[in-house]
């Protein structure tokens, strides 16, 4: 599995680590409520199909990356840099078939 | 009589080499270009091996990696190698196999009973018998099945071989170099692109062989040779004896070179294999085609084989596998391979054929041979137990699928069969593409296309040659449009094929033979799967294609099921009613064939399993008598230990000498952050559990990050040495997980923050300078600066040089003692260390390792990661002061949760044992005399300070139990110590000492 790091090019998947579901937002610091924290920490969709996930660059540029990936045919059509990045696409040659 | 090498042939043969080796500690002979296979059948050997659930006898029945009975065990000591395929494992002088699975010998199997209790052994035996008997019964039995279980034995030394791993990047990988690989390879090299060609035989050509013709009027062997020197001359890189086993996502394909596996061992220096990791744009899958063994009574005696593999063994290696041999098939290849057999001098007796005529050519072909051909009949039983006797031939209608009434019971001593063939889809399906049915194969093809590859030849159902010489050379196109090249101008042309052509041979659509005389029917022989086995999954239920491969254990053999899947499918359909594409396949998953776990890790074994990594101080411990041990990568002092010392007393001499003078310890092995930034202390703010957006420059304070979900994270200290600027230590095994931790709320979570983060865990030697005399050894070694009370008080930082270089020192204390830490470039860490060492004599100075640093935390009842270890809360550690109501933090809501306000909560306690018998870590607390745990010890020592065995615990409500006694319990050793629970911080509980 290469990744296309927006970065660095594309990679093999041994330079980055998993960072998990890449949808679920913190809730802000000011909120003290206990479920909106566990719905964060704990509380996963397990889709069958597209699904965005984080991805750090770890043996790379450091970057965090939002990854687009089919869970099921493990196809990879997006990955863009995540937060302050945002919208900084890698180039992907086929991606999107 | 058996097999017997011919007078002349064998395309892979050297005569004028023999080479003598040994099979079951007999001698025998065989020439160069012999697979071992094909050098014991020449030897007449019939009986290679036993079978793995029966024991029955078993001979060799492929040619190639197919084969699921000729397993043997290879080489002896340390490279012995179980399991290996004599059909795959060329021939080399001086080489040694045994046979496996039986017990004393090959030929009287003790385990053979098994076979007798066959009723026993059906499909789900382990369930039936053990369900419900209980764990007692399973417990007992165990030990004997695990026993009786199994093919070979694997040795239990270290292997002596050396394994590499590669990567390779390439426009088009072909694999298989047979006539589609080889035309495919040919026609994208001469598109200008980068080929890999990889084939899992020492020669590439794969079955044109066995075809009989010639191509541009050349033999095959001169063929295949002008295809691969044009191949290399283009640039493209070909990889014999590769066995390319997987196919990843983002066409990745693992593949594993057998570089010195066809030698009694590896030249100096040269790996015994190679593992490759190969990043195409474009796969060429021209894997071929298996041929289908069919299912009927005694269909595994020793001399039943493959009709192809019979065709091979005298093609390739001038070996005639019988001395009287039937062939039995249900296509024309069985007549068509009778007649090249004979040909070759093989004598053929009959031809065996289901369907009520054949080719009339080849009819007429194999009359002129004077080889009888019985169509319309079966061959319904084998006689002969260890080895091939003769056959019984019955009577069949096509139609009905009945036997008729007579039987003809002809000797002979081979039997070659042929149902068809199977194209090897594995590499499709890997990638995704679920296979399809074809009809006229009987048989399933590569459906479409997940990554980007081109199936070609037999493993895209052609199988006639032409067609895959063609087909070959589309897919190399295909493959070059896909790479975004034309092969136009130095395109390549189709060689022109002389000699009798094979039609593609399609199969009549018999898979079994009716049982006769209650012989058992294989359909997996590597796994003892019979059709009576298929049919009991049906009639229990397990009728679904996953749920007839997992109780029956068809096909997850070794072999993967090469031969059994399809009949299987077939048997399974015709059993529910259905057809087989309603049944369906399973999914095929890596490998190919197995891979050695040697090849997967290649040079990282043992000492290079994992970098090492060292302090500047590294050299001078190790003059110094220092035992290393590891932490995480890197090595650290242990004890320093002196002449005539044990560990224990260099470590207490050690500890004593920072309680009652000075001591010094390395600690560069701490993780530090550089965090810098306008945002700087608001980002450690929300990291850290206390406060640090007010803490001022030129002070540092001890601080804890929990995970979100409220667990403590790590601990260590952070300083601020300028307004926007923050160096952060963290414990040395959590350095790059807190980096990573930081980054990700930096980018993702909060990223309007203004702050960057850098590891200078190697930019900085540390050195911790501890005791009562901790001050004067630091101001006489300045060049500048001053540590007095009034310069640098608790927790303050001040700069100056030591032996010139520029140094930062923070008064901080993990021993307990008044203590300073002292940075530097890492390049100066030597120097640094060596003048306070130096300042540090009339002191009497004494350098610590982790023993005396593990024994003075623990009496302070300071934590590390043995009781941070990812259960334990602040409140956990009594810390919870260092809970900030202030301000939220990452993990601050979590920490109000239930389970973690719970009062029974085990909370850190302090032990001392009672009759001075050291206490275990990992022990459990109880009640003395027993019962329930009610906590765990973490850490434990004999304590100088206190003369006594101390430890740390976690204990259910611990606060309210210090002075109680409990049992320190350890079941293992079958230990109990009694201890007093106390307060774990047993020495200087004010802290008076670092406080002077």
């Amino acid at each position: 599995m290469r990744i296309h790091c927006p970065c660095c090019g594309p990679r093999g998947v041994a330079e980055f680590s998993y960072g998990g579901d890449g949808t679920v937002r913190r809730p802000d610091l000011s909120v003290t409520d206990t479920d909106a924290h566990v719905a964060y920490v704990f509380e996963r969709e397990n889709p069958r199909g597209r699904h965005v996930e984080l991805w750090h660059h770890i043996g790379g540029c450091r970057h965090w990356l939002l990854v687009t990936r089919d869970t099921l045919t493990h196809e990879i059509t997006r990955v863009e840099m995540a937060g302050r990045f945002a919208g900084e696409a890698a180039r992907m040659p086929g991606a999107g078939a | 009589m058996s097999g017997y090498r011919l007078p002349q042939g064998g395309s892979h043969l050297d005569r004028s080499r023999p080479l003598a080796f040994r099979f079951d500690g007999e001698p025998m002979q065989g020439f160069a270009g012999d697979t071992l296979a094909s050098a014991l059948l020449a030897s007449g050997r019939v009986l290679v091996g036993r079978s793995f659930k029966y024991h029955r006898p078993r001979g060799v029945m492929g040619a190639g990696p197919e084969e699921a009975n000729a397993l043997v065990e290879l080489r002896d000591g340390a490279r012995q190698e179980p399991n290996t395929r004599a059909t795959m494992t060329e021939l080399y002088g001086g080489l040694e196999a045994a046979s496996q699975n039986r017990w004393p010998s090959l030929s009287f199997d003790m385990m053979a009973v098994n076979d007798l209790l066959s009723p026993l052994f059906s499909a789900g035996f382990y369930y039936k018998t053990f369900m419900g008997t209980g764990q007692a019964t399973w417990h007992f039995c165990e030990r004997f099945i695990r026993k009786a279980a199994g093919l070979g034995r694997a040795t239990h030394l270290a292997d002596p071989d050396r394994y590499e791993k590669t990567n390779a990047f390439c426009d088009v990988l072909v694999v298989g170099a047979g006539p589609a690989g080889l035309m495919a390879a040919r026609a994208a090299t001469a598109a200008g692109l980068r080929v890999i060609l990889a084939d899992e035989n020492a020669r590439a050509g794969g079955r044109l062989f066995e075809d009989g013709v010639h191509l541009d009027g050349l033999a095959p062997a001169e063929w295949i040779d002008g295809a691969l020197r044009e191949i290399e001359a283009g640039g493209g890189r070909i990889l014999p004896r590769t066995s390319v086993y997987g196919y990843f996502d983002g066409n990745v394909l693992g593949a594993v070179e057998r570089v010195a596996d066809h030698k009694r061992k590896p030249a100096p220096f040269e790996p015994r294999q190679r593992h490759w990791t190969i990043h195409a744009r474009h796969v060429v899958l021209a894997t071929g085609a298996i041929e289908r063994p069919l299912v009927f009574s005694g269909n595994d005696a020793p001399g039943v084989m493959l009709a192809s593999a019979g065709l091979a063994h005298a093609t390739r290696y001038g070996v005639a596998v019988g001395a009287s041999v039937v062939v039995f098939a249900n296509n024309d290849g069985g007549a068509r391979t009778a007649i090249q057999l004979a040909d070759l001098g093989v004598s053929i007796k009959a031809v065996v054929d289901p369907r009520r005529e054949i080719d009339p050519a080849l009819a007429a072909a194999l009359g002129a041979r004077g080889i009888r051909l019985e169509t319309g009949a079966v061959v319904a039983a084998t006689r002969g137990r260890k080895a091939l006797a003769g056959i019984d031939i019955r009577g069949f209608d096509p139609i009905s699928g009945a036997l008729g009434a007579n039987v003809m019971q002809p000797g002979c001593d081979a039997l070659l069969v042929s149902g068809g063939w199977t194209p090897s889809v594995h590499l499709a399906s890997q990638a995704g593409s679920a296979p399809v049915f074809d009809a006229a194969l009987q048989s399933f093809v590569p459906g479409a296309a997940r990554e980007a590859w081109t199936a070609a030849g037999a493993c895209a159902g052609t199988l006639d040659l032409a067609g895959c010489l063609a087909a070959g050379l589309e897919a190399g196109r295909t493959a070059a449009n896909a790479c975004g090249k034309t092969a136009e101008n130095r395109d390549i042309s189709l060689p022109a094929l002389s000699g009798q052509l094979a039609g593609a041979e399609l199969p009549f659509p018999l898979f079994d033979v009716p049982a006769t005389g209650g012989a058992k029917r294989f359909v997996d022989f590597q796994h003892d799967v019979t059709a009576d086995d298929v049919d009991l999954a049906n009639r229990e239920g397990f009728r679904s294609v996953e749920h007839l491969k997992r109780y029956t254990t068809l096909g997850m053999a070794a072999d993967q099921g090469k031969t059994s899947n399809v009949n299987a499918i077939a048997l399974m359909a015709r059993a529910r009613g259905l057809t087989a594409p309603q049944v369906g396949t399973t999914r095929f998953r890596m490998p190919w064939t197995a891979v050695t776990i040697g090849a997967l890790a290649g040079r990282e074994t043992g000492h290079h399993f994992a970098p090492v990594r060292r302090t500047p101080l590294h050299d001078w411990h190790v003059a110094k008598g220092a035992e290393m041990m590891t932490a995480g990568l890197w090595m650290r002092p242990r004890a320093y230990i002196g002449p005539g010392e044990t560990l224990r007393d260099a470590y207490i001499r050690e500890a004593t000498a920072v309680r009652q003078r000075v001591g010094i310890v390395d600690v560069s092995t701490l993780g530090k952050i550089d965090v810098q930034g306008p945002d700087a202390g608001e980002f450690l703010n929300r990291l850290y559990t206390g406060g640090f957006a007010k803490l001022p420059v030129g002070k540092a304070r001890y601080g804890v990050m929990l995970r979100e979900d409220g667990i403590m994270f790590d601990d260590g200290t952070a300083w601020r040495l300028a307004p926007n600027r923050f160096l952060v230590t963290t414990t040395t095994a959590n350095a790059g997980a807190v980096l990573a931790h930081m980054e990700h709320y930096l980018e993702v979570v909060w990223p309007e923050l203004r702050v960057h983060v850098t590891s200078v865990t190697d930019r900085f030697a540390g050195m911790a300078v501890a005791g009562p005399q901790a001050r004067k050894v630091l101001q006489a070694a300045l060049g500048e600066g001053d540590v007095s009370t009034e310069a640098c008080p608790h927790m303050g930082i001040v700069r100056g040089r030591i032996a010139g270089a520029p140094v930062m020192i923070a008064r901080l204390s993990f021993s307990g003692e008044l203590a300073y830490e002292v940075y530097c470039d890492w390049p100066a860490g030597l120097a640094v260390w060596e003048t306070l060492i130096e300042a540090g004599k009339p002191n009497g100075i004494m350098p610590y390792g982790m023993e005396a640093l593990g024994t003075l935390r623990i009496e302070k009842g300071h934590i590390t990661g043995a009781e941070m270890d990812g259960r334990t809360t602040l409140a956990d550690v009594g810390l919870g002061g260092m809970a900030s109501r202030k301000k939220p933090y990452v993990g601050s809501t979590m920490t109000q949760r239930p389970a973690f306000v719970d009062p029974e909560r085990p909370v850190l306690v302090g032990l001392v044992s009672r009759d001075g018998q050291a206490i275990r870590a990992g022990s459990h607390l109880t009640l003395p005399g027993g019962g329930a745990s009610l906590g765990h010890v973490t850490a434990v020592t004999w304590s100088p300070a206190l003369g006594a065995n101390i430890a740390l615990a976690f204990l259910s409500r611990g606060r309210d139990r210090h002075g109680e006694v409990l049992e320190a319990a350890f079941p293992l050793k079958d230990e109990r110590v009694a201890v007093t629970v106390a307060d774990p911080c047993f020495y200087d509980p004010d802290g008076s000492r670092m406080h002077v």
